[in-house]
């Protein structure tokens, strides 16, 4: 399988298993760690992690607010403010969660590169 | 530059993360805020309604019954169970109001909101409310301990809430200032009820007064703030003999005002808190059945102030709005008798000028030195040092004012004297009105309550109807406290109260009915001092009209009075305005304006033209009659508005009708034209502005969530009519916040609605359902269950149960 695909599946996984006892940083952390253990090359680096948090926060946040109409979404999305669209406020919950792990998995490329120098 | 790299990676990584988990401003920490697993996202869920929950130290298991209102049934095994009960569920659904409306009262809310709030921080504190509040707790520790029990089961039952939260569980309020909420106390439950003392009996105007009558003279002063007006329809009605009461009012010393200048005064609460309330007879009620009512006017926030529910025991069933953090019903009804509440404001609050010695560690009493006590306000503020406020008491109570606050007086200052501050029990009548049975136990009930001074409105299955002002009085000489007083004077101290007794009560009178509008409560011949203190004058007169107009009344007359939009203040100006204007010189767009006010048949309804024309009118004109108290570095208030209007139709050559900018001698003639022609060039704005200005729209209602009204939290253009001094009680934010109305049946059938919904997380749909009904006048059968059996309006059950494992 592609590194690319492999990185993407395991930041999903590890960030799920994370934020089980971690606040929401858990996915900086799972970001890192598969940056460190399945290092990718160039933008991909940022671009993998960055939209497997965006894809985890969207869909789970949609899990959770379609069940309740999008009640409080809406209003969020007046508060933030998004126009009062509950999916664009998904969209910004994904890209901030995957924002968070891109840089994140930016730092842990560097850290695997500068261990492997030693 | 591979080390290079990886420094500027790892800060980026840190700014990120500091970027996301801090809030910023106004803005919260985004990933923690954002975030799906504990961020806002947690919120989207609607209540819990059924299964079994587990609380420690409960003695019984509590039945909790949901109906499609979402109001709760509470049914409990003894009052202790009851209460805890009654603290979880608040806790439940209101947690976030319940916490903030005491960080509020307490002068807490710069450890929320930051440094933005020290200002009014440091007023609460200086009103003396946590001293109030110590003094509430000190009396029930004394005197009252199983109240006081009750008050501690309701904190185990808030706490045992608590207490079971995750921070991804907390409202989400929480979350977007970033804070956690901290244990429940009997403390929180005191300074609630100083909270709502100060909203309905923490409002004065002796300072501003006292500014009044240094500028104008006691002749102007006498005319423009009489003691009574020419009219009264006062509480109690006029033919009531007071030849009962045997204990005079205080004699009246020489003691003169003290005329200083005073710059400034601390806030006040909304001068439009207030209330109607009415019963019936059954020979006056269409089912022969006493009927009772009650609407107090409060600010319409979201969350709600009330949080309807059923509270019984095998003992006692209870029904009707609770206020989070209170215990009990506060306005409602049981099986025997039905009660509520109109404010029944009175002067008590009164100011003393006090002088310091050279460093302020006494003050000048009766030719000598006493002793100042001192309280330091140590007052936590988000994100910065705590801020620490020293103040100094006397035993007139707290210097408010002094060189640190609002004054440059270095060695003098105001002390503040108010019923507030001396320990009451409050919530024992609130607990004893929940059990009473009739009449005997309603009066024995009120004993307990000192502040604020209520009428109490009472009907039951008996047949008796009453209404007594409760409150404690000082019994003060002629014209006591109107001003700012000399405090080292001992006979302007309080000298003593006016025995409960011979507070001013009507039971069963001969018209067959009994109301309150917050107007004067007693005429002239009642043997205390009373003077205006700012008592409405309408909507008494409007609801005593109704009830002489005819013989019988229903439940529907009720409801139709509750949203009676008449507005007689207009009515009873309009036509005279319409009457004496010289129109000659209206051009042709303030014509048809003119023209609409004069087929206006004083109806504030949503679709009319005439309250927004009249509203405007009235502004213009009150504003210039009273320009001469627009007086720079001076606190003042300007007549109200019953004697304004009765100045402008009887003293219409006035010296104050003169406009004092202009060369020429203005009367009042003048003020309606020149009025009038600024409020039709602002009507025309709006109307360019907006399409029109047809009264729902221009008003504009609206219920504000508590954190200043965030739009994505509140509810605005609410459909509703009425306005200030009108039955229907709705202006912009402020109106009739619980209508309730109650049939005395056995057991009773009773009526209500709220502008709000019990949930207070706005990711309900029940955060805000009731809105919509309430204004358009609809109300919803209330759900008086009278067994523990769930009946077909039940659409949830949940069970407390005692926790084991302790």
């Amino acid at each position: 399988m592609n590194k690319n695909i492999i990185n993407f599946i395991a930041t999903i996984l590890l960030a799920l298993i994370l934020s089980l006892f971690l606040p929401w940083w858990s996915v900086m952390t799972a970001a890192l760690t598969t940056a460190l253990f399945i290092p990718l090359k160039k933008s991909a680096v940022f671009f993998v992690p960055f939209l497997a948090i965006l894809l985890f926060w969207a869909v789970y946040s949609f899990i959770l607010s379609s069940g309740n109409d999008y009640t409080l979404t809406k209003r969020i999305a007046v508060l933030i403010p998004l126009g009062g669209n509950p999916y664009v406020l998904m969209l910004v919950t994904g890209c901030v969660g995957g924002l968070a792990a891109g840089i994140a998995a930016i730092f842990g490329k560097q850290l695997s590169l500068s261990l492997e120098k030693k | 530059m591979k080390h290079f790299k990886l420094i500027v990676s790892f800060l980026l990584t840190l700014g990120i993360f500091f970027v996301l988990n801090t809030k910023l401003g106004t803005v919260p920490p985004i990933g923690k805020f954002l975030n799906p697993y504990t961020g806002i996202w947690q919120n989207e869920t609607n209540e819990s309604i059924s299964g079994n929950i587990f609380i420690p130290n409960l003695k019984d298991k509590v039945t909790v019954h949901y109906d499609a209102q979402l109001i709760p049934h509470v049914f409990a095994q003894n009052e202790s169970d009851l209460y805890k009960a009654q603290g979880y569920l608040t806790a439940k659904h209101r947690l976030w109001q319940l916490e903030f409306q005491t960080y509020a009262a307490a002068g807490r809310l710069s450890e929320i909101i930051g440094e933005g709030a020290l200002n009014y921080d440091r007023t609460e504190r200086r009103r003396g409310m946590g001293y109030g509040a110590d003094q509430a707790i000190a009396y029930m520790e004394k005197y009252d301990t199983e109240t006081l029990a009750f008050v501690k089961d309701y904190a185990d039952g808030v706490n045992a809430y608590i207490n079971q939260l995750n921070p991804k569980d907390y409202p989400v309020e929480y979350k977007l200032l970033d804070y956690q909420p901290e244990a429940w106390s009997p403390k929180k439950t005191a300074l609630l009820l100083m909270y709502m003392t100060k909203m309905l009996a923490g409002g004065d105007e002796d300072l501003e007064k006292t500014n009044t009558l240094r500028l104008f003279g006691k002749d102007n002063f006498d005319l423009l703030f009489p003691d009574f007006f020419d009219i009264t329809d006062p509480v109690i009605p006029k033919e009531t003999d007071w030849s009962f009461i045997d204990v005079p009012q205080t004699n009246l010393p020489v003691s003169k005002a003290v005329l200083d200048t005073i710059r400034e005064t601390i806030d006040q609460p909304h001068p439009d808190n207030g209330s109607n309330n009415w019963a019936i007879s059954g020979t006056k009620s269409a089912t022969g059945n006493p009927i009772l009512a009650n609407d107090p006017h409060l600010g319409l926030n979201l969350p709600a102030i009330w949080f309807v529910m059923q509270l019984s025991t095998p003992n006692h069933n209870a029904f009707g709005a609770t206020i989070p953090g209170a215990l009990s019903v506060i306005s409602g009804f049981n099986q025997y008798i039905a009660w509520g509440e109109t404010n029944a404001t009175r002067d008590v609050i009164d100011w003393y000028k006090v002088e310091f010695n050279e460093d302020r560690t006494k003050y000048k009493y009766d030719d000598d030195w006493k002793d100042v006590s001192i309280r330091v306000e140590d007052i936590k503020i988000k994100g910065k040092e705590n801020y620490k406020d020293t103040v100094l008491y006397t035993h007139h109570g707290p210097v408010v004012y002094d060189k640190n606050f609002k004054s440059d007086q270095e060695l003098a200052g105001y002390a503040m004297k108010w019923i507030g501050h001396q320990g009451g029990n409050n919530q024992k009548t609130f607990i004893d009105l929940n059990k009473a049975t009739n009449y005997d136990d309603y009066v024995e009930a009120l004993q307990h309550w000192n502040a604020p001074a209520q009428n109490f409105v009472f009907a039951s299955t008996e047949g008796d109807i009453a209404l007594w002002i409760q409150g404690k009085f000082p019994n003060k000489w002629e014209g006591q406290g109107k001003f700012l007083m000399d405090g080292s004077n001992p006979e302007n101290d309080w000298q003593s109260y006016i025995p409960q007794q011979f507070n001013a009560k009507v039971k069963n009178p001969e018209r067959g009915f009994v109301s309150s509008a917050n107007q004067h409560p007693v005429d002239e011949n009642y043997p205390y001092y009373v003077f205006n203190d700012g008592y409405e004058t309408y909507r008494n007169r409007v609801i005593n009209d109704y009830f002489n107009s005819k013989d019988k009344f229903s439940v529907d007359d009720f409801k139709a009075l509750h949203n009676n939009n008449y507005n007689l203040k207009a009515s009873e100006l309009v036509p005279f305005m319409l009457e004496h204007m010289d129109t000659s010189s209206l051009s042709e767009e303030e014509k048809i304006i003119y023209e609409e006010i004069k087929v206006w048949k004083f109806n504030n309804d949503i679709d009319e033209v005439g309250p927004s024309i009249w509203r405007q009118w009235y502004s213009k004109l009150y504003n210039i009659v009273w320009d001469e108290f627009e007086v720079e570095d001076t606190a003042l208030d300007a007549p109200s508005t019953y004697q304004t209007i009765y100045l402008l139709k009887n003293y219409g050559n006035h010296k104050f009708m003169d406009i004092v900018e202009t060369n020429e001698t203005e009367t009042a003639k003048d003020l309606f034209l020149l009025a009038f022609k600024n409020a039709a060039k602002r009507l025309i704005e709006i109307k360019k502005e907006e399409g029109d200005y047809k009264w729902g729209n221009y008003k504009g209602t609206y219920a504000g969530h508590l954190l200043q009204a965030l739009p994505a939290f509140s509810r605005f253009d609410i459909p509703i009519g009425g306005d200030r001094n009108i039955v229907n009680a709705t202006s912009e934010n402020h109106g009739p916040s619980w209508r309730m109305i109650v049939e005395m049946t056995s057991p009773p059938t009773a009526v209500g609605i709220y502008p709000g919904g019990q949930s207070g997380n706005p990711g309900s749909k029940y955060y805000d359902n009731f809105i919509d009904d309430w204004a358009a006048g609809k109300y919803y059968s209330l759900n008086f269950l009278q067994s523990n059996e769930a009946t077909s309006a039940i659409i949830g059950t949940q069970i407390l149960i005692p926790s084991t494992h302790e």
